[in-house]
């Protein structure tokens, strides 16, 4: 058996590398990728903590943040692409039409 | 009598034709409905004369005119001996002048819109003699302010015309001003407008007196003074007389209707109707005679320099407006209106003849481009000498009866009396010599105008004429009435007059004092007409030589004592200056305008330094959220530990 | 009284659905618009002259009242009626609409149909905010009136549009939401909407001035009074001629009428002790906007700030607390629409012409547009107070009642007569007299459509000042019953504006 707690170091890891990427890398599909990893490291954390109380909730949650996550994925691809139909570029510091 | 009631309404009905048919339909016939209207009134006013004089006087009610709570007045008509008189003045001149207009305006592109006016002016003057309560008389006094501004202005496109119109709309403003506060006084004491029973009250509050500011003031007093004021801007009196030779812009016969027999003595008409009140206030009395006196004065001095034909005759108006008031200031009302009602006539005639000499000299109003005008038209230099004869004072004529009353009541009554009656002695010397230096001037000597003028000169034709003569009539007939008892006469004027203003009885004056106070005021009439031939007849050097070694007074008296120039100073040019510099460009623009639009600029401002943050790099958002979130972790971190 | 129909709910709707019923024509048929909304004012008009010929002067109470529950949870309610102090102004609406209507049908040539329904659910609004009973009901018409004119000022206005309208917007709504929280108070302290019941409530001093306050602010921005009157030149001068015309002749009144509708019955011991106050402001604001108008170089904004002055007038009277001031002001107040209503109708005829506000641009305008001269120059006298015209009336009675009240004001006031008069006469030589400017000679005399607008006013300006009683009439007995309200409270929270400042 694995204890708890490695899962839910896995899942903080998981989500730091996530956060780390989406903060330093400025390519948008990069980021994108930090993204999902960021979401499938709470995935982890909940699912691990399902098993170990006994609740199905946290699977339920889980799966709902994949349904969303996908979702996400193929809107934001979306958006990329028509992003780079617009501009040759797919990096974020060049695309600042959204400031204040 | 309640036909009097048509008395004012047919010139109103006038009026109204004029306006919607004249321009279009009538056209050069447009005098029809207007002369027609006034002769209507001519004839009803001397039917009323009649009934008055039989002992019917009438005082009604035409409706309500306005109610609210206890404040109720209504437009109703009194007919009384006053008004009797004031009809017959204002209609037969109002007539006259309509006919001789029709001759003096022929060909004048506002013919029809000219006759309205004057239908509308008849109709509010009217209104304002016909008057039973204070606001149908404010009403009226308004409305002929109303009609004396359009009429002044009547070439409006002449600039001097329209400046000089809005002038007296706005000076006599400044009287109305006092004027409006006595009526609402009059209302807050007596709880009613009507003249009747404010009249038989007004004995009740003698004693009562307002503090303002600490001033404490009889109400009696106060009333009585601000009612004046109004007199004083209709009437051209100091220090508001500055409007009336400015009016001389308007066509010569609204100058003689208007601006010498009727508008202008509205104010005389108005302190003698309110006679109890005035009757009541020495402080008030004492101010109307010597106000009077001083203008009559004033006015005349000044007259003694111009070169204008009509701002002569305007001075002239402006000193005997002054004469009026002083009778009324002594207490010898009945004086007053005899002046007033000779004075229409005499006047209008000098204005009328004016306007004819005007029309022959194609409009040249400066007399000493004039001269020799009497072989050219010998009907108006002769009724302009009857009438020039008549305000000088020369016995039999009108003007010498009705002055010669006035100045016997101010010596008579005593006191301030014995000051305006030098006043309006002295007066009457320079009366006489600028009335003949003006005869003179204009009609004997040579011609001083061009070849052109000359060539044109002609007697105006009959329509003008024979208003002249009828004047004339007027001017030497009409102060008959009013001969006094020490001449063998009775005063039926005087008398007829005597149940609305009582006579002054005046003890321990004898005979030959009033024997002394005629022969005096003829004395300096005569001299007067002497001096005037001696300087423009046998020697017009000295005049010149005059002018030149009392040259200060001379600029004085020809700059009017620069009173339109002093008030330009402190009235107009302030109001304007802080109109523009301050109020609209400092404190409307700057102050308020800056703190409206200094509130949501400071939100923008605000708004404008926070957008800074959101500068659209994704990796910022990122970075805040991120820190957000370890700061929310360390501080539950802090909280499960401690 | 009952006249087969509900009066007031129709007057209110009708406009409101035409406005509707013409978003549905298509936009190419525009005669058909214009007659389309020429008709409604008109059929709205006529459909509420029963207001004027079956109205109950004997009687304070409401009158033509319809009453639904709306929301019933919160206790609001459709609840309308009328009284002497409201009655006037619908039937003024009514009729300022269909001039509004003619004068605009050859000046607007963009957007005609948007800015019919503008002007039909402004109508409706206005009427709806003078028929309300219901405080909830009124804030809602009060504000829903605020978008169109929002839209007729920043769409068909001048240069300057945008700026004037969201300046005209932002001042409003601002003072409508202090007056919100006043109402939100309300309900939570009386648990009622109903203007009725709340005009009952006694409330305490303290808690009567923060609401006076608050009711103030909304009200005071609408007259407006100095020294919240600069949207008002600014929205005047921007409008177009009928957003000009509906300002001055509808829409500023409703600040005064809130002040008697509210103000007054419900807190009067504030309003006894701040009176002095007001009619202070009332007083600068006749002399201040009288003497700001001699500055001016621009037509319209000269005769907005002539309101500034006429509206100083209004709440001179109203503040007065006494018959003749109160009445003055409410017959004031229609005379203002009526007047400053025509004049700048009149501005915007030549305006039409010339598209030139500036004053130096005009002169001797008389010789060229005569029958035109005559019109101004009868609103003109009737805007300076000439005896025998509306504006005398009006002014008289607010002089006589500010007297009673207070005598200096009352001769400050009376001080913005001479001023008035000044103001007025400049501007009307230095557009009519004198030498004719070449900039607008050859300009087409007036047309008979356009004479119609001003002869119909020209009528009532004459009817009220000969007769005024048709239209004093209605208010004695409700005015009556309104100031006994006022004067009922109580004596001792007669406190001077001094104490208050020290209070706060």
């Amino acid at each position: 058996m694995v204890p708890l707690h490695w899962y839910l170091w896995l899942g903080s890891l998981m989500f730091c590398i996530g956060m780390a990427g989406f903060l330093i890398r400025r390519n948008i599909i990069i980021m994108f990728l930090c993204i999902e990893l960021m979401l499938n490291g709470v995935n982890v954390n909940l699912v691990a903590l399902s098993h170990y109380m006994q609740d199905l909730r946290g699977q339920v949650l889980t799966l709902m943040v994949i349904a969303v996550a996908a979702a996400e994925a193929a809107v934001g691809l979306a958006i990329v692409i028509a992003l780079f139909r617009n501009r040759p570029t797919v990096h974020v510091d060049e695309i600042t039409e959204m400031k204040g | 009598m309640e036909y009097t009631v048509w008395i004012p309404f047919l010139p109103l009905i006038g009026f109204i034709i004029n306006i919607i048919f004249g321009k279009k339909i009538l056209r050069t016939q447009a005098h029809w409905p207007s002369t027609l209207a006034v002769f209507g009134s001519l004839v009803l006013s001397i039917m009323a004369l009649w009934d008055v004089i039989n002992g019917k006087t009438l005082n009604y009610d035409l409706y309500n005119w306005i109610i609210s709570d206890n404040f109720r007045v209504s437009v109703g008509f009194l007919v009384d001996q006053l008004t009797a008189v004031m009809l017959i003045v204002v209609t037969s001149v109002s007539f006259l002048v309509h006919v001789y207009s029709i001759g003096y305006m022929h060909g004048d592109s506002g013919y029809p819109r000219f006759f309205a006016y004057l239908s509308l002016f008849t109709f509010s003057m009217l209104m304002l003699v016909m008057a039973n309560n204070f606001l149908q008389l404010y009403f009226g006094w308004e409305a002929v302010g109303l009609c004396s501004y359009l009429l002044i202005g009547f070439w409006y496109e002449k600039r001097s015309a329209s400046d000089a119109g809005k002038k007296a709309f706005i000076v006599n403003r400044f009287g109305d001003f006092g004027f409006g506060l006595g009526v609402i006084i009059i209302f807050l004491t007596f709880g009613t407008l009507h003249y009747v029973p404010v009249f038989g009250r007004v004995e009740e509050i003698v004693t009562q007196s307002v503090n303002i500011y600490g001033l404490e003031i009889n109400l009696v007093t106060l009333i009585a003074l601000l009612l004046f004021c109004g007199a004083v801007g209709k009437s051209a009196q100091l220090p508001l007389h500055v409007w009336l030779p400015d009016a001389m812009e308007g066509p010569t016969p609204v100058s003689a209707l208007i601006h010498a027999a009727t508008m202008v003595t509205a104010g005389v008409f108005m302190v003698a109707r309110c006679s109890p009140i005035f009757d009541l206030s020495h402080t008030a009395m004492n101010v109307v005679a010597v106000v009077g006196g001083l203008t009559a004065l004033f006015a005349a001095t000044i007259a003694l320099v111009q070169n204008d034909i009509k701002r002569v005759i305007a001075y002239s108006t402006i000193s005997q407006l002054g004469y009026m008031f002083l009778a009324c200031g002594v207490g010898a009302y009945g004086a007053g209106i005899f002046h007033l009602y000779t004075h229409a006539y005499f006047k209008a005639l000098l204005f009328l003849c004016a306007g004819s000499v005007m029309h022959a000299m194609a409009g040249e109003l400066d007399m000493q481009k004039m001269g020799g005008l009497k072989k050219y038209m010998p009907i108006t230099y002769w009724t302009m000498l009857i009438a020039s004869l008549s305000i000088s004072g020369i016995p039999g004529l009108a003007g010498f009866f009705s002055k010669d009353e006035i100045l016997f009541s101010a010596y008579a009554a005593g006191g301030v009396g014995r000051f305006v009656w030098m006043l309006g002695t002295l007066a009457a010397l320079l009366t006489a010599f600028y009335s003949f230096r003006l005869i003179f001037l204009t009609f004997h000597g040579d011609f001083r105008g061009t070849e052109e003028q000359k060539h044109h000169l002609h007697e105006s034709p009959p329509v003008m004429t024979v208003p002249l003569l009828l004047l004339c009539i007027g001017a030497v007939a009409s102060g008959w009435v009013g001969i006094p008892k020490i001449l063998g006469g009775s005063n039926h004027f005087g008398e007829f007059l005597s149940p609305v203003l009582h006579h002054p009885h005046y003890e321990g004056v004898t005979h030959s004092e009033e024997w002394m106070t005629m022969g005096l005021s003829v004395f300096v009439g005569v001299t007067g007409i002497l001096v005037a031939i001696l300087f423009y007849i046998k020697n017009p050097s000295i005049p010149v030589r005059l002018a030149q070694s009392f040259s200060f007074i001379y600029r004085v008296l020809w700059n009017k004592y620069y009173v339109d120039e002093f008030y330009n100073l402190i009235v107009v040019r302030p109001v304007l200056f802080i109109a523009k510099s301050i109020i609209d460009a400092f404190t409307d623009r700057k102050i308020i305008e800056g703190i409206v639009n200094g509130l949501p600029a400071l939100v923008g401002w605000t708004g404008a330094q926070l957008r800074k943050t959101q500068n659209g790099i994704l990796q910022h958002y990122g970075i805040i959220m991120a820190t957000g979130l370890l700061f929310i972790l360390v501080f539950v971190l802090i909280r499960a530990i401690t | 009284m009952d006249v087969g129909y509900p009066v007031l709910s129709v007057v209110i709707f009708l406009p409101i659905i035409g406005g509707i019923l013409l978003a549905f024509i298509g936009r190419h048929l525009e005669s058909f618009i214009k007659w389309g909304a020429l008709l409604v004012s008109i059929l709205t008009f006529i459909l509420s002259l029963p207001l004027f010929t079956n109205f109950d002067k004997t009687t304070h109470l409401m009158q033509f009242v319809e009453r639904k529950d709306w929301i019933p949870q919160f206790g609001i309610q459709y609840y309308v009626g009328v009284d002497g102090i409201s009655v006037l102004f619908i039937l003024l609406s009514a009729l300022i609409t269909i001039l509004c209507v003619l004068i605009s049908w050859n000046s607007i040539k963009e957007k005609v149909k948007e800015f019919y329904i503008s002007l039909l659910l402004i109508e409706g609004a206005m009427i709806g905010v003078f028929a309300s009973l219901d405080f909830f009901l009124f804030y809602i018409f009060w504000e829903a009136m605020l978008i169109p004119m929002y839209l007729i000022i920043g769409v068909w206005g001048g240069p300057r549009r945008v700026y004037a309208a969201i300046k005209f917007f932002l001042y409003t709504l601002i003072g409508s939401v202090l007056m919100l929280v006043a109402i939100v108070y309300l309900y939570l302290k009386a648990d009622t909407f109903n203007i009725l019941e709340l005009h009952t409530l006694a409330l305490p001093y303290k808690t009567q001035i923060w609401l006076f306050w608050a009711l103030l602010a909304a009200f005071a921005v609408k007259v407006p009074m100095w020294p919240v009157h600069t949207w008002l030149p600014d929205a005047h001068t921007e409008a177009p001629t009928a957003g000009s015309v509906i300002l001055a002749a509808i829409l500023i009144k409703m600040g005064a009428y809130g002040f008697l509708r509210f103000m007054l019955p419900m807190l009067p011991e504030a309003t006894k002790s701040m009176a002095p106050f007001l009619i202070g402001l009332s007083v600068i604001a006749i002399i201040y906007g009288g003497i700001v108008c001699l500055a001016q170089n621009d037509l319209k904004r000269l005769i907005a700030y002539s309101s500034v002055s006429h509206m100083g007038f209004v709440t001179l009277g109203i503040f007065a607390l006494n018959p003749q001031g109160i009445e003055g002001g409410i017959l004031q107040m229609i005379n203002h629409g009526i007047v400053t209503g025509a004049l700048f109708l009149c501005v915007g005829i030549i305006y039409d012409r010339t598209h030139s506000r500036q004053i130096s641009d005009y002169g001797g305008l008389a010789s060229i547009m005569p029958v035109y001269a005559g019109f101004f120059m009868l609103f003109t006298l009737a805007s300076i107070g000439l005896p025998g015209l509306n504006g005398f009336i009006g002014e008289f009675l607010i002089i006589l009642g500010a007297f009673k009240a207070k005598k200096l004001t009352a001769v400050l006031a009376a001080t913005g007569i001479i001023i008035g008069a000044g103001y007025m006469l400049w501007l009307y030589q230095r557009i009519f007299f004198n030498e004719v400017n070449e900039k607008i000679r050859g300009l087409e005399p007036m047309q008979f459509k356009e004479a119609l607008t001003l002869i119909l006013l020209a009528i009532f300006v004459i009817w009220i000042g000969i007769y005024p009683n048709t239209f004093l009439s209605f208010m004695h007995v409700s005015v009556a019953h309104l100031l006994d309200k006022v004067h009922q409270a109580t004596p001792e929270t007669m406190v001077t504006i001094n104490s208050i400042r020290g209070g706060f």
